[in-house]
């Protein structure tokens, strides 16, 4: 009996290292099930994915106040969230950097910008940085796209928003909404990965 | 000088973080619509095609390549380090490339003036290149976009890092290169 718990508890230790080492090397690729997480939001709430009954999926952006790309992003993370939450994709921001690297992303400043721009979706703190790295993300603004599916939150589009931060009207390809379109309309998202410069998340 | 670009910083890091109503995405990187100028700075502009020959030079040299911006504070930090390999490893046939990627409005008011006041001496360029998704790739398949990120080369191998650097692990980068 003794020999059989030892076992046990060895099987699921290896199991759990196997995938805390497989998320945190290099977090989720596209067809992965996305964590959910319990996260504080700016308005002092919880959050969790498993709160939106009847969502079809998420943009879960990461994002920051005091990065330039993320800036240069606010306002189209905004219209994203305006265009998709009603048709059951809503955008959830969380916050990945560490606050005391970057006092200007602590709550309250989270809490000032949200207001100043009037965001529209839920601002989380990754408090004790925990969630990001499952994913396996880099820098803040970094997108990923979840379909809602009988096993879990599957991520189909990780990424950028779109081709050009530099000029919201030179926008050749907006990724993220054709990955959302595509999901909408059950077709094959054309790019599911894309790569964009950003700030390395603070640690 | 110092006491003048302290204070750009200062005033910078607080706008950044402020939460003026009226503060907008434009606002940001127009902050410092300044009187400074660097007229002694000359600086080369690239979109990527005309950067990629120099992170493809088949000479004798070693290149290393760094991927920075002002605003990137652990990019700022480590970039002493590039600078002592460019001196300390000038007569090994190591050139140190520091490839900007701040904003083209903000080349005049902040990256020039940067450039002086630190007395950058090795080699500065900016990349102006949205379609980002197009050229990170072309610098390394494994990279996710990050900065700082720095190539490391010469005309047989090649290494790519996203990461940041202190001066020992650069050095002990840089030693397997030279001969």
């Amino acid at each position: 009996m003794k020999t059989l718990q030892t076992l046990l508890v060895m099987v699921v230790f290896v199991a759990l290292s196997a995938f805390t080492i497989k998320s945190d090397s290099d977090g989720y690729k596209i067809g992965d099930m996305a964590t959910d997480f319990e996260l504080e939001n700016i308005d002092g709430t919880m959050v969790s994915l498993s709160d939106y009954k009847d969502a079809k999926g998420f943009i879960v952006v990461f994002t920051c106040n005091t990065c330039p790309y993320a800036i240069a992003y606010e306002d189209r993370i905004i219209a994203l969230d305006k265009k998709y939450a009603s048709k059951g994709y809503p955008v959830i921001a969380i916050m990945p950097n560490n606050t005391d690297v970057k006092p200007g992303d602590s709550m309250e400043e989270m809490k000032a910008r949200a207001k100043a721009k009037g965001y529209t979706f839920p601002y989380l703190m990754d408090k004790g940085q925990k969630i990001y790295p499952q994913y396996g993300a880099t820098k803040t603004p970094h997108v990923y796209v979840l379909q809602k599916t009988s096993k879990g939150n599957e991520v189909k589009y990780i990424g950028a928003i779109d081709d050009n931060f530099q000029d919201a009207n030179a926008v050749n390809q907006k990724y993220v909404e054709d990955a959302v379109d595509a999901l909408l309309a059950g077709k094959e998202i054309k790019e599911k990965t894309t790569r964009a410069i950003g700030c390395t998340i603070k640690v | 000088m110092i006491l003048w670009i302290a204070l750009l910083l200062a005033f910078s890091c607080k706008e950044n973080q402020s939460s003026h109503p009226e503060s907008s995405v434009d606002e940001v990187p127009a902050v410092e619509e300044t009187k400074v100028e660097s007229p002694e700075v000359a600086l080369e502009i690239y979109d990527f095609d005309g950067l990629e020959s120099l992170l493809n030079k088949k000479d004798e040299k070693t290149y290393v390549v760094n991927f920075w911006a002002t605003w990137c504070v652990p990019c700022v930090k480590e970039l002493p380090h590039f600078e002592e390999l460019n001196q300390k490893y000038k007569d090994e046939d190591v050139e140190v490339l520091l490839v900007s990627l701040d904003f083209p409005n903000q080349y005049d008011s902040k990256l020039k003036p940067f450039i002086q006041e630190k007395k950058l001496t090795s080699k500065v360029v900016a990349l102006n290149d949205p379609d980002m998704n197009t050229w990170i790739p072309k610098v390394d398949e494994g990279w996710s976009g990050a900065i700082p990120a720095t190539v490391i080369y010469n005309k047989e191998t090649r290494k790519f890092f996203e990461k940041s650097f202190t001066l020992e692990e650069l050095e002990n980068e840089l030693k397997p290169f030279l001969n």
